[in-house]
């Protein structure tokens, strides 16, 4: 018996061993990424996309050859200050829960003439192709920089969406039986080498939802919130979750409600 | 024409440090798009910092530097109000350049 | 210094960003001559002695009075954040070269006198390799190098 015993002990050590070096390979793996965002964080591109933002939000576009200066983005028409920290909310001229995106789009339509297939049109851009939308979403992002999310859930239209959202994050579907929460609503998960984000808990949904938009090197390109629930869904062999859908905007107000209190900071820098 | 570059130029000590963002696709043309075709090569090969009319930095580049571009780099010999010049040509001739004055 | 305020960078607090397009044809006399671009030492393919041939030199030696500063993983290999510095006496230009890229140059700076050896700047990585700053100072070529490991993290997406 003693034998076998010794032997077991050893083979416990063994893996406690191996357990330890592991986890402090994975540790210092973490500190060389953190080290490696660290180092990009001076000179983001983004601010590329923010002076085009800029510039395109002041531009006289469309049929109608207006600007977007007089959109009210939850703040007042034209105040762009601190406008993300409220979105998504409830506005009375459209009856709905609109994120900054669908807010672009029907001050687009309703400003400046065009149609809202013109409007959503390529949302996102890619290589060689620079579109509007992602550069003014960049620069309304980057002035409600240091200001921390306050959405509210006051309004009915705006608890029915926050209760769709969450059951959305929730919903585990397509061939993967996937939901959000199979990758975001637990402690210690990971993909490969990226750690995820609990969205249910607020301190890492505070973490996540202020640091988009961001300007992701692996795309090239400033990405926003309405991107990134559209890559999860694709991510998960979901359905296509469409430019500015209420099911878009009701996961983004359920996230925005989690992240309470965070302070902004994008557009962010990442991988 | 290529979209304007984002330039800071501040003086640290007794010299001045320059940190430049340009807007450039950098295509390696190794990359192939959705349709399996390679997208053709695109990228910045000469860049050159000017300041005063003497040159402070000049640079030869191939597509393996990282898509809009970040460049740092320090130099003596000029002052607050100074203006740095810096300007990029590409592998299709298209020229880019733009100045920024000397913070103190 | 956080790039991050876009508003500093357009502010009337002694910056000013002014774009100065060059049209065709317009170019003052200074900048009329082409620029010289060495093809052949963008072309080659992992060997450092080849690639100080194709710039002119023969051999290169390693040298501890070069530094070179980046995270020791790349979480993405489009975009690994680099600073070489040269103590080297008449220091002329840095490069950056990548050992395991299609070729290997990833870029190389001239550096005036009055302008510090000093450089940052951001290249790609098709893998984890060896990344060498290739410094040439008195009409010498000397090297140091480190290994980057290139990682594509998470869902690729």
């Amino acid at each position: 018996m003693r034998p076998k015993r010794i032997a077991a002990a050893a083979l416990a050590a063994g893996i406690l061993s191996a357990g330890l070096a592991l986890a402090q390979d994975k540790d210092s793996t973490s500190r060389q990424i953190e080290r490696y965002r660290e180092a990009l964080a001076d000179g983001n591109p983004a601010e590329l996309w923010e002076a085009r933002g800029e510039s395109l939000w002041k531009e006289k576009r469309g049929p109608k050859a207006a600007s977007l200066e007089r959109c009210d983005l939850g703040l007042g028409p034209g105040v762009v200050k601190g406008a993300y920290t409220v979105l998504p909310k409830y506005f009375a001229d459209t009856g709905k829960v609109e994120d900054l995106e669908s807010r672009l789009v029907t001050c687009m339509v309703a400003l400046q003439g065009f149609t809202p297939e013109q409007a959503k049109k390529d949302p996102f851009g890619g290589p060689g192709k620079k579109v509007p939308m992602d550069a003014l979403v960049a620069y309304i992002a980057s002035e409600s920089r240091g200001m921390p999310m306050h959405v509210s859930i006051a309004n009915p239209k705006e608890r029915e969406a926050y209760e769709l959202g969450r059951q959305i994050f929730f919903y585990r579907g397509g061939p993967h039986d996937f939901a959000c929460a199979s990758c975001h609503g637990a402690e210690g998960k990971r993909i490969r080498l990226q750690d995820l984000p609990n969205l249910t808990n607020p301190a890492d949904a505070r973490r996540a939802y202020t640091t988009w938009p961001a300007y992701r090197v692996s795309q090239g390109e400033v990405r926003s919130m309405q991107w990134r629930l559209n890559d999860c869904f694709r991510q998960q062999r979901f359905p296509e979750l469409e430019f500015t859908s209420p099911a878009s905007i009701a996961l983004s107000l359920y996230l925005a409600r989690t992240a309470e209190g965070g302070v902004m900071d994008a557009p962010a820098i990442k991988r | 024409m290529a979209d304007p570059m984002k330039i800071r130029a501040t003086v640290v000590g007794d010299k001045v440090e320059v940190k430049v963002l340009m807007a450039h696709e950098m295509e390696t043309g190794q990359r192939k798009d959705s349709k399996g075709a390679i997208v053709p090569a695109w990228f910045i090969q000469n860049v050159t910092a000017t300041v005063n009319g003497k040159t402070v930095l000049s640079a030869e580049w191939g597509p393996a530097v990282a898509k809009n571009p970040f460049l740092s780099f320090r130099f003596a010999g000029a002052k607050a109000g100074d203006k740095v010049v810096i300007t990029w040509t590409d592998n299709h001739g298209d020229k880019r350049s733009d100045e920024a004055t000397i913070a103190a | 210094m956080k790039m991050g305020r876009r508003r500093a960078l357009q502010s009337a607090s002694g910056v000013a960003v002014m774009g100065l397009a060059m049209a065709a044809g317009l170019l003052r006399p200074s900048t009329a001559r082409a620029e010289a671009w060495n093809k052949a030492a963008f072309e080659v393919k992992g060997s450092l002695n080849e690639e100080v041939k194709a710039l002119g030199g023969s051999g290169a030696t390693e040298s501890k009075d070069i530094s070179m500063t980046s995270p020791d993983i790349a979480e993405n290999g489009a975009v690994v954040p680099f600073t070489v510095t040269s103590k080297l006496p008449k220091t002329e230009s840095i490069a950056l070269l990548v050992e395991k890229n299609p070729n290997m140059l990833a870029a190389n700076f001239t550096i005036p006198e009055g302008t510090e050896p000093w450089i940052n700047t951001r290249i790609k990585m098709g893998q984890t390799s060896n990344v060498i700053a290739l410094v040439k100072a008195d009409g010498k070529y000397y090297y140091t190098s480190k290994e980057v490991k290139v990682t594509l993290g998470g869902c690729g997406g």
